[in-house]
């Protein structure tokens, strides 16, 4: 293969490989903006990708299983809403307990479901989600560069791939320009101002709750019925721990969420790619490293060595009206 | 007389031109509004608890339209419990609002804001990060599109500054705006919001004497134009000079309300307290030594930056008490924690006995060692653990001493015993000191404070609000205590916004306004008047 | 943990709620265990006779409770000065790694030296790791529960990393290092009680079981009966009253993460000097997870943490005997259950204290 060649490979992979990075992100983004912390994105993703992959085998339909991937995650996020918002308790610790009743539950019922070790029956035709070929794409094909970056890199995704862009831009629009989107980065940075202005705390959390939590169900989904062909257990592998990191990377912001997502799954691709390689000068490229970069390169950000990342000054605390 | 700055039209009935609300506001087709009758807020037996706290107890209050009532009380009175049930923050146990003559439920501040009331909050309640557009339009976007609702709110705030002079960027960080600015803020979104009554909770706390006279010019244009203003304070003098009537509030009731014109300072401060209290604490000449504690050219920045102690010099002789006199937030709370080692210095030097201080000394523990001790403003957030037990509170500070134990470990029978010898002294009750901190009263965990500095036996002791939240008996005795402490040779800096106390203990007096000292007094040779004007920043011509 | 503290009597305070969360968490389970077709309190009753009926059962239950009291402490040492510490996964695979390296370089000493040696390097290497966000959080205020968790997923790349390039046994198609010489082996109790003669079952339950409680009396000693744990639970309480009182918040911020990611590093003498005498991955099992449990469970207090970390011994050790009766019901159970447990008794205690706390006050009003 040539360089070219093996670039776009990557690339297409990175795409792939940063789509259920950028749902998750975008579904912390919603929470934290609106002053909840959200470290179960792994669990919320984790019980969708079991739900879709359980629901498209039910029904050979890709769509009943991001539907049933979405209210799965969503009930996840209801709860983490309660515990978080109703009962004003420790985000982090719900967090925790999210990532945990995740990871034993959908392990437990697919076993006791399936008895294949937990993983669900391999899906295939119509349970899966297929790649879209983009108008134009074979015929652009031959064009040299542009044309195989057009036909493989942008095109040939499936359709969630797609969404999670336009779920990018969504965001940032419903953000800058909207009612809610103003009152949600109100909300964020200080509470109790959008109390006084007549406006419910809880209402405007709970909706950002549960935008999160149907994004981490496309994330999911996009795991067991795009990325691979069925649920395995522990499949979300730490990615939502690396959406985490994104997020911060990206200071909170839309777009930047876009880039970081692309780079840490880019970074992903490349660490796949390199597997088993021995390079010039480097010999074997010790893959574990690029594997770690996203964390590494969050923990330097953190410490603010390059930059500032400055959370919602409210996330995490819960609302309680002072005396 | 004050300048008035004329309003641009006063038409009557011209509150809905600022109001953002739908067109379909039923408060024009109101036909009480056209009778206007003469109370635009009524609040009838409204009770309030909060736990064991009755906050209001069957408060009534009646408000005439287009006037500007004062609410008066010290604190803890529940004139800002009572503020927040009318603005719906917090719902009444009992009782009832009258809006123009109509009973309203008012659970929420959205209902609040329905029913034609804007309230500014001490804190405000402002989202920094936001612009002033965005601020402004936060809760009231006139639609889902922001596009939309901010041009009207720029429509709107144009007409406010032209017609009040209230100029505002709206496209400026409300982070970014001085404290003054962002009050402004907090009465545009009241008014744009299209409010009739407008509630101020201790507006002038934050403000220089400037600015709060600009305010107070603005409440009396809206009360012409026909809007009702209710401002709470305890200060007496904004009373008298701003407001028409005054409600008076003392422990959680409504003791009375009188036209300002027929009452006086002395007849709002006895009402207030409920019984005369002589603040005259008895005391003797006081036969100062040498210098205890010098503090030359001090500057304390805050994080962002800003000097907020700018140059001050001040020194305390061995036997003599330190009055530093100010309106809160003007530098004398970092003022103290500097000198306590809590705070950096910027620049400036502090000198103990004589002796300057190096970095090093400059640290809690080690003045301590040194026999500087502190009493410092904020109990609960700052001089006492309040989850943890008393006798673990009575030994902050101190934990390092051996009393408590050998090496590393602590002995819980010496600070038990330790902490019961000073529950003893101090008359703090209960004696004991296994319960927690939190469960004491304000008196009594200021006794389990001063105790524990006091017994130290210090060379200097710097005390911050000694009496805030503090019951009049409690009162008496601390003051008894500083003044022979004073006598015993201690030198004492202390700092309290309660100007009474101040001129009260004081053998000096300094005053401080905006990080600077404007003036030093003694307390037989000036007054009230005198002190305000250096608080205000009125600075001495010889200083 | 929660925002808006209900006061409550003590007892109820440490006893009744966590034993309501455990309770609510159970029912939870038990309705779980309805919806796959299996019945609860059959289940419940061959979890609690494998755990607890027979002397090996009670040995593996104990060995794992080993496991759980090192996290559990880990976590409440933190908790104490206000941090929360959700790295006692990277900690503790930090601390297998230094017991590994000690193990592995000094095969020569004797065994009485080189298990305290080891020991003592699981714990210096968890410290150092645990110390790194400690000090990110003091000086720089990088936000410890973010970078715990990035340190989390460092520690299992560097593992994964040392294991496959570094210290794999050659010809090892597995990551993991050689086995340990016999010296580096924590006796097992059976095998130290032989020499007493008397004869227990032979389990994994070794000599850590004793250090892990000791530990747990030390850090009761350190928390409520030392200088140092005084100037932790000042800063954990109030912070500023901490520096009012003359205590370095950074200094102390970063002596309690070390203690906490020592104790954490311990889990690896249990496991690693223990039972598995090499290093191979993934040995921490998700112990430093349910640590957070056991730490909530049992209010951050040493007694407290040791009777939660016995009730999820009894959940392992239980849980893996339901596994083998009865295949539908996994270890996954388990895990299930510490989660719902985190919630009950870590988020969702207002669930219970708020109508505990009327039901107390009402009760005051009563008497009074």
């Amino acid at each position: 293969m040539d360089a070219l060649s093996i670039a776009i490979a990557v690339f297409d992979s990175g795409v792939r490989l940063s789509v259920p990075l950028l749902f998750a992100c975008l579904a912390g983004l919603w929470s934290e903006r609106s002053g909840v912390v959200d470290i179960g994105l792994e669990g919320k993703m984790l019980v969708a990708a079991f739900a879709a992959a359980a629901a498209a085998h039910a029904t050979h339909s890709a769509w009943i299983g991001v539907l049933a991937g979405v209210g799965a995650s969503v009930a996840f996020a209801l709860v983490h809403g309660f515990a978080a918002i109703s009962q004003r308790g420790n985000q982090i610790v719900s967090g925790v307990a999210i990532n945990m009743l995740a990871a034993g539950l959908t392990a437990l019922v697919g076993n006791a479901w399936y008895s294949q070790g937990g993983r669900t029956p391999p899906l295939d035709g119509a349970a899966r989600f297929q790649p879209v070929t983009l108008p134009g794409a074979e015929a652009a094909r031959g064009v040299p560069v542009i044309g195989p970056l057009y036909a493989d890199v942008l095109s040939s995704h499936t359709v969630l791939v797609y969404g999670a862009l336009l779920a990018t831009l969504l965001t940032a629009v419903a953000l800058k320009r909207t009612r809610f989107g103003l009152r949600i980065r109100a909300v964020g940075e200080n509470p109790a101002a959008v109390d006084t202005a007549g406006v419910s705390v809880a209402a405007l959390r709970y909706a950002a709750v549960i935008i999160a939590g149907v994004l981490c169900g496309f994330g999911g989904a996009y795991l067991s019925l795009a990325q691979a062909a069925g649920f395995l257990p522990g499949m979300t592998a730490g990615k939502g721990f690396i959406a985490l990191a994104a997020l911060i990377f990206a200071k909170w912001r839309a777009w930047p969420a876009l880039g970081a997502c692309f780079l840490f799954g880019l970074l992903d691709a490349i660490s796949i790619r390199l597997q088993g390689v021995s390079l010039p000068w480097v010999g074997l490229v010790p893959v574990q490293a690029i594997q770690a970069l996203p964390y590494a390169l969050t923990v330097v950000l953190l410490a603010g060595f390059i930059g500032r990342a400055i959370p919602p000054r409210a996330s995490g605390l819960p609302y309680v009206k002072e005396r | 007389m004050t300048e008035r700055v004329s309003p641009g039209r006063t038409e009557p009935g011209g509150r809905r031109w600022y109001s953002i609300a739908a067109p379909t506001d039923q408060r024009d087709d109101d036909p009480r509004m056209t009778a206007t009758p003469a109370l635009a807020i009524e609040l009838v037996g409204i009770h309030k608890r909060f736990g064991e706290v009755h906050a209001n107890k069957g408060v009534d209050l009646a408000v005439r339209r287009g006037s500007i009532h004062g609410i008066v009380g010290e604190n803890g009175a529940g004139k800002s419990t009572l503020m927040s049930i009318l603005y719906g923050f917090y719902e009444a146990d009992s009782g009832e609002i009258r809006v123009n003559g109509a009973a309203r439920r008012v659970r929420s501040p959205g209902e609040a804001i329905a029913a034609g009331i804007g309230m500014v909050h001490q804190h405000f309640m402002l989202v920094e990060p936001l612009s002033v557009t965005d601020n402004v339009m936060l809760g009231a976007e006139g639609g889902p599109r922001l596009a939309h609702g901010a041009r009207q709110v720029r429509a709107k705030l144009a007409a406010l500054a032209r017609d009040y002079g209230l100029t505002l960027d709206p496209d400026a960080v409300v982070g970014d705006l001085p404290v003054g600015l962002r009050q402004r803020v907090e009465i545009v979104k009241a008014l744009v919001r299209g409010a009739d009554v407008l509630v101020l909770d201790e507006p002038t706390a934050v403000l220089t004497p400037e600015e709060a006279d600009g305010l107070f010019r603005l409440l009396r244009i809206l009360a012409d134009e026909g809007k009702t203003v209710i401002l709470i304070t305890h200060k007496l003098r904004e009373i008298m000079a701003i407001t028409d009537r005054v409600s008076v509030m003392r422990r959680g009731e409504m003791v009375a309300t009188l036209d300002t014109a027929a009452t006086s300072p002395a007849q709002l401060a006895e009402l207030m307290v409920g019984r005369r209290v002589l603040l005259r604490v008895e005391k003797n000449e006081a036969r100062p030594g040498a210098p205890a504690l010098v503090v030359e050219n001090l500057v304390v920045r805050d994080a962002q930056g800003t000097a907020r102690v700018d140059g001050v010099s001040l020194q305390v002789r061995a036997g003599e008490i330190v009055g530093v006199a100010g309106i809160a937030g003007n530098g004398q709370s970092e003022l103290l924690e500097a000198i306590a080692g809590m705070r950096p210095i910027a620049a400036g030097s502090i000198a103990l006995d004589g002796a300057p201080l190096g970095a090093a000394e400059r640290d809690p523990a080690q003045l301590r060692r040194l026999g500087l001790l502190h009493v410092p403003e904020d109990r609960l957030r700052t001089g006492l653990v309040p989850s943890f037990e008393a006798c673990e509170s009575a030994m902050l500070g101190f934990q390092d001493e051996q009393r408590y134990g050998a090496g590393a470990l602590l002995d819980r029978g010496a600070i038990v015993a330790h902490t019961l010898a000073e529950m003893e002294a101090y008359d703090v009750r209960p004696r004991a000191p296994l319960l927690k901190t939190a469960k004491f009263s304000g008196g009594n965990q200021q006794k389990i404070v001063l105790a524990r500095e006091i017994e130290r036996g210090p060379k200097v002791l710097l005390v911050g609000q000694p009496t805030r939240g503090v019951d009049i008996g409690a009162i008496e005795f601390i003051h008894r205590r500083l003044i022979a402490l004073r006598d015993a040779g201690v030198a004492i800096l202390l700092v309290s916004v309660e100007l009474e106390e101040i001129t009260a203990l004081s053998d000096r007096i300094v005053v401080m306004c905006g990080g600077r000292i404007t003036g030093e007094r003694l307390p037989d040779r000036t007054d009230e008047r005198d002190l305000g004007l250096l608080m205000a920043g009125v600075s001495d011509r010889a200083a | 943990m929660s925002a808006a503290p209900i006061e409550l009597p003590r007892w109820a305070d440490y006893v009744l709620v966590p034993a309501l969360a455990v309770a609510a968490a159970f029912v939870i389970a038990g309705l779980v265990v309805l919806a796959i077709g299996e019945n609860p309190l059959e289940s419940t009753a061959i979890l609690l006779r494998g755990a607890l009926a027979t002397g090996e059962g009670v040995g593996f239950t104990l060995y794992y409770a080993t496991n759980f009291i090192f996290t559990g402490l880990a976590v409440a040492v933190a908790f104490h000065a206000g941090l929360f510490n959700i790295g006692g996964e990277g900690q503790a695979t930090l601390g297998g790694l230094g017991a590994a390296l000690v193990c592995l370089q000094f095969e020569s000493l004797p065994g009485w030296l080189l298990v305290p040696l080891g020991a003592l390097s699981a714990a210096a290497f968890g410290a150092l790791w645990a110390l790194v966000p400690g000090y990110l959080q003091a000086k720089r205020g990088s936000h410890i529960v973010i970078t715990t968790i990035m340190f989390n997923m460092l520690a299992s790349a560097l593992l994964v990393y040392l294991l496959v390039n570094v210290m794999g046994r050659p010809g090892s198609m597995s990551p993991e290092t050689r086995t340990f010489v016999p010296a580096a082996h924590v006796p097992f109790l059976h095998e130290i009680l032989a020499r007493f003669g008397v004869v227990i079952p032979t389990t994994p339950l070794n000599g850590s079981f004793v250090l892990a409680l000791a530990a747990a009396f030390g850090v009761w000693l350190l928390i409520w009966r030392t200088r140092l744990g005084y100037a932790i639970r000042t800063v954990g309480a109030n912070p500023s009253a901490a520096v009012y009182a003359g205590i370095s918040i950074s200094r102390i911020t970063m002596i309690a993460m070390m203690i906490s990611g020592g104790l954490a590093g311990l889990l690896a003498v249990n496991e690693i000097m223990g039972v598995q005498d090499r290093l191979l991955l993934e040995f921490t099992g998700g112990y430093g997870f349910i640590g957070i449990a056991v730490a909530l469970m049992g209010r951050s207090h040493p007694v407290g943490i040791v009777l939660a970390s016995l009730l999820f011994g009894v959940l392992y050790q239980g849980g893996t005997e339901l596994a083998f009766d009865k295949p539908a019901i996994t270890r996954d159970m388990i895990v299930t259950i510490s989660g719902l447990v985190i919630l009950f008794a870590g988020a969702l205690d207002g669930v219970f204290r708020a109508p505990l706390g009327r039901f107390f006050a009402s009760r005051r009003r009563g008497d009074a």
